[in-house]
């Protein structure tokens, strides 16, 4: 079993870095970050007291971006049913989709995140708590857009709905993450990693599921 | 139903293909009822049949792609599935497209030249997919079949988009399998050049009236 994930998470993370397609929610990121300063004028403070919360946002977009093609493309080119013929289950598949996904969404938003709060006049330790509570938060937003993709498989119009469904989903990431940058007690933080780890573990159930449902 | 298939199958029970009683229905439509049919090791099976008959359907109740509506199905531990879908990575070439599916079923880099080979793709084995015509699509297919070394092939129009020549290929390795005790459920309209040990043939159900 460790085999086949290791395969299927390899295949995943090689397609989407030779694509290119990693790269799309990074440049989508810094064109937020650059445009932030235009439209609120260059004032440090204003950008120092806001940026953490813009790229906080920017963060949840830029999550939006791969859905339509994080389950669509593998299920309409059979590999999801070549994978179940073989006895894989469906779990097994939305986890390492989930693993591969943030492989690839993960670490470049990491970075891009560090060059833009640059953008935004972030340093010290609000720097550092904007960098942590996006690392936490990175496995969850890579969950719920596996779940989302999965759910809308198939529909039509996929994009809009899988935006829609991931606004109220993110709430909470959003309110403990960015919350977390005027916290000083670091509870914040932590309430934002229990909500990730939850996010993260049922993540294969859920999508699991959704996969299941899409082949009926 | 296939006698001799019964008997033979008491010798090697778990490696035999057994349906029992199967029903689908797909959305409202009941598509068979208690199909009952067996293969052997060795032996290979035709369903026949018009389009939207359920045949289809069929080969992927058996590979567990499908949940039967009522029945059961005993099937031996590899399976390998032939349909109308690629699921090779369109940008690689095939060669190196097949090395995925090799890994996760434990077959060498020698597998993949050979199952390449049996698809008569050795010349393309270096072109990317994305370029291949229809029935080149259709052969790099039948290749992932071929690597997968499962003891039964499920196989939905092999045959669709094949020259004369790639026919009498296929139907030379689909020998082959059976010959080393392989097992194979077909369906195919056009006539695959191998002697099939049973024919199914699914016929329309006349759907019952719901009362409103």
């Amino acid at each position: 079993m460790m085999g086949v994930l290791k395969s299927l998470i390899w295949r995943d993370v090689r397609q989407s870095y030779s694509s290119g397609g990693t790269w799309l929610p990074v440049i989508f990121y810094l064109s937020v970050a650059t445009l932030f300063p235009f439209a609120v004028g260059p004032d440090r403070d204003l950008l120092f007291q806001t940026g953490g919360g813009i790229l906080w946002i920017a963060a949840l977009l830029a999550t939006l971006l791969p859905l339509d093609r994080l389950v669509q493309p593998d299920l309409d080119n059979g590999l999801y049913d070549q994978l179940l013929v073989r006895g894989i289950t469906d779990e097994l598949i939305a986890f390492a989709r989930l693993i591969s996904h943030w492989l690839a969404f993960g670490p470049p938003l990491l970075f891009a995140a560090l060059l833009a709060s640059g953008l935004m006049g972030l340093e010290g330790p609000p720097l550092v708590t904007l960098l942590a509570s996006l690392a936490i938060a990175t496995p969850a937003l890579a969950g719920l857009a596996v779940m989302i993709a999965a759910l809308t498989a198939g529909l039509k119009g996929a994009g809009a709905l899988g935006g829609l469904l991931l606004v109220p989903l993110a709430i909470p990431l959003l309110i403990f993450g960015a919350g977390s940058l005027a916290d000083q007690s670091g509870s914040a933080l932590l309430f934002l990693s229990a909500v990730s780890l939850l996010l993260v573990a049922i993540t294969p159930f859920a999508a699991g599921a959704a996969l299941k449902a899409v082949r009926e | 139903m296939n006698e001799g298939a019964s008997t033979k199958m008491r010798d090697q029970a778990s490696d035999s293909l057994r349906a029992q009683t199967l029903s689908c229905v797909r959305g409202d439509k009941l598509l068979f009822r208690d199909l009952n049919f067996a293969l052997a090791p060795g032996q290979a099976g035709l369903v026949t049949g018009s389009n939207g008959v359920g045949k289809s359907s069929l080969l992927r109740l058996i590979a567990g792609l499908l949940e039967p509506f009522s029945g059961s199905i005993h099937k031996p531990a590899a399976t390998a599935l032939c349909d109308d879908r690629m699921a090779l990575d369109e940008n690689l070439s095939l060669q190196h497209a097949l090395r995925f599916w090799a890994r996760l079923d434990g077959q060498s880099e020698n597998d993949c030249t050979a199952a390449i080979a049996a698809a008569g793709m050795d010349h393309l084995a270096e072109v990317p997919i994305r370029y291949f015509s229809t029935g080149q699509r259709q052969r790099a297919r039948l290749a992932r079949t071929f690597l997968s070394h499962a003891n039964l092939w499920l196989l939905d129009e092999p045959a669709n988009g094949l020259d004369k020549a790639s026919v009498i290929l296929l139907g030379q390795t689909l020998q082959t399998h059976l010959d080393r005790g392989g097992m194979i459920l077909a369906a195919s309209h056009i006539a695959l050049p191998i002697t099939f040990d049973l024919n199914l043939e699914l016929a329309t159900i006349e759907q019952l009236e719901t009362p409103l």
